[in-house]
């Protein structure tokens, strides 16, 4: 096992707005080993997102609120830093990428500016400019982008190239953990493989901790050594990537997922798409959060929580499984 | 850490931002006329005593009273008999500056509180806007009066009357523009590599609200002489006998149907301060976004 570098403990988020109360993500646990890659998976508003953006205390100041839970980052609670704290950790040590590019760069500023802006926020040392700017050289050619378009603006990159750019915002300050948030689902197929093999490349070469937020199964197949699924706002499958993709034993959300993506070599006329909507998180259901949906559904997932079942590093919370042992 | 191809590091710009803005501004020829008529305006204000002596705009002479221009008062005599070339000159100290002062100083003061307004939002937003809103409600005229009439008459009372009461204005506009900088994703980004507010707003939110900030500014310059002129003719801004654009429109007024001259100068010279500055301030709003570049 390697070393934790984050560790979420029973962390759960609530929105408070005027009309109802939302429960976004609800006590979940996480682990994030040096070196590793996770996979959060999910449909929109299963709290990946929202999980993200709790890590780096992001949350919308005055409607969401961290109820419960622990973020441990190399063993210090993140809740218990202060606002000063937090901006040297973020983007020094944890940073993230978001999913648009198009608008995630500032138009009015050149791409090298911005690169160079994250190194002079956290430039600690005190380095001269002329230093980092070769820094943001290095940076823009370590994501394949010639230095001397430093000093063009975001507008004259194309989608991709503009993602590279952000990458290598995130990545100025060589950080420990990079939350990266569908970071390929404003681009084009093609653009997405190079721009995913680009990362997992820099990904081993910096050394660095990833969590890939995305809903698309391929993607994590691509890239991630680990793979949690979530679903409105728990964490319900969790295990290595052999086990999401090979094993026989899974959550039936998880079996619905993968019927949903079309099989090449079976013809079929339509797509098999789990029935239903994810639940109103303003007002989850009882007991087992995706009963209203689950073909499997039995009596009991209709009141009480599903317990966690193990395997190695398996894990799946239902109570299909328990019933079995 | 990937040691490909690195050029070799060139000095970085700063300079040569300067040098791009002058080159797209030039490529718009109205822009640089205007720049062109408001550089003479500043020249006029820094060698007015060179041009004529200042003793000549008040110097009274009873036998010329409304004499029409001519080679030796190229724009004729007002009704004490005073050279009226000499007067817009040396009026242009008092009227351009007070005009761009009260801008400037507004544009600061305003910028700032609608940044903070619609940076943070909620009770900021809430204090601000409405203490505004209450400033708004009030006639211009009368607030103003009254700003004056505590502090007394006088050039620096004025200036600072006529910017408190323009600032809800700014205010108002500054923070619609910025609001809808806010919500982008890039200044999520900015807060995800760790800068700090002040950082956000200066670097990522203000450049973005400069468009909108630059025409506002130059559209106000005119309108702030005109506004500074009340006073004059109130009798509570530039006491006469000192030359002021604005107090000699006002004295001009009466005679408007005997002798023009009186008015022409000086009206024409606000309005050829204020075309002037929205010229410029159109080229330069062009000239310093990056996305109309070509």
């Amino acid at each position: 096992m390697l070393e934790k570098l984050l560790e979420i403990k029973d962390l759960s988020v609530v929105y408070h707005t005027d009309e109802a109360h939302v429960y976004a993500v609800n006590a979940i646990n996480l682990e994030i080993g040096a070196r590793e890659t996770i996979g959060l998976v999910g449909e929109t508003g299963a709290g990946k997102t929202t999980t993200a953006l709790a890590i780096l205390r992001l949350l919308p100041e005055k409607t969401g609120h961290i109820t419960q839970g622990e973020i441990l980052f190399k063993g210090e609670d993140l809740l218990k830093k202060s606002k000063r704290e937090m901006r040297g950790i973020r983007g020094a040590h944890i940073s993230m990428i978001f999913q648009d590019p198009m608008t995630s760069l500032n138009p009015t500023i050149t791409v090298g500016d911005q690169i160079y802006e994250s190194l002079l926020i956290h430039n600690y040392e005190g380095k001269p400019r002329d230093e980092l700017y070769k820094r943001v050289d290095e940076l823009l050619e370590l994501v394949g982008i010639p230095a001397r378009r430093r000093k063009d603006y975001p507008h004259q990159f194309s989608g991709g190239m503009k993602q590279r750019v952000v990458i290598s915002i995130a990545l100025a300050c060589q950080p420990q953990l990079l939350i990266a948030d569908e970071p390929t689902t404003a681009l084009d197929v093609t653009i997405q493989a190079q721009v995913l093999a680009m990362m997992y490349d820099l990904k081993e070469k910096l050394q660095t901790s990833m969590i890939m937020i995305t809903h698309d199964l391929g993607v994590v197949a691509q890239t991630c050594d680990k793979v949690a699924i979530m679903y409105a706002g728990e964490i319900i499958e969790f295990g290595l990537a052999e086990d999401i993709f090979e094993s026989d034993q899974h959550h039936p959300y998880t079996t619905g997922l993968f019927g949903s993506i079309p099989d090449l070599d079976i013809e079929a006329d339509r797509l098999n798409p789990i029935e239903g909507l994810m639940p109103d998180p303003t007002a989850l259901p009882c007991g087992c959060k995706f009963h209203p949906r689950c073909k499997l559904c039995m009596e009991i997932c209709k009141t009480t929580l599903p317990p966690q079942w193990h395997e190695g590093d398996h894990m799946i919370s239902c109570h299909l499984y328990s019933r079995e042992k | 850490m990937s040691k490909a191809v690195v050029a070799p590091a060139r000095k970085y710009k700063r300079k040569s931002r300067f040098k791009e803005i002058w080159r797209r501004m030039k490529k718009n020829k109205l822009s640089m006329v205007g720049l062109c008529v408001f550089a003479l305006f500043v020249a006029m204000i820094i060698f007015a005593d060179l041009i004529v002596p200042y003793r000549i705009a008040l110097e009274q002479n009873v036998w010329e009273q409304f004499a029409p221009p001519s080679v030796e008062h190229l724009l004729g005599m007002d009704q004490y008999g005073r050279d009226i070339f000499a007067r817009v000159i040396h009026g242009s100290r008092n009227s351009l500056l007070m005009g761009i002062a009260a801008v400037f100083v507004g544009m600061i003061i305003g910028g700032t509180l609608a940044s903070l307004a619609g940076y943070y939002g909620g009770k900021v937003d809430m204090v601000i806007m409405r203490i505004s809103d209450t400033i708004f409600c009030i006639p211009f005229m009368l607030m103003g009066l009254s700003i004056v009439a505590a502090l007394g008459p006088g050039l620096i009372n004025v200036l600072i009357a006529i910017t408190i009461t323009a600032i809800p204005n700014y205010v108002r506009i500054i923070r619609s523009a910025i609001l809808t900088i806010v919500g982008n994703d890039f200044i999520e980004a900015g807060r995800a590599c760790g800068a700090s507010d002040i950082f956000i707003i200066l670097k990522h939110v203000a450049p973005n609200a400069v468009g909108p900030i630059i025409v506002q500014a130059t559209m106000q310059v005119g309108t702030m002489i005109i506004f500074s002129t009340a006073f004059s003719y109130l009798g509570l801004g530039i006491q006469p006998p000192a030359p002021e654009w604005g107090a000699m429109l006002a004295e001009g007024k009466s005679y408007m149907l005997s002798a023009p001259h009186m008015i022409i100068a000086p009206g024409m010279s606000i309005v050829l301060v204020a075309l002037s500055l929205n010229l410029l301030g159109d080229g330069l709003r062009d000239a310093l976004d990056p996305k109309l570049k070509d």
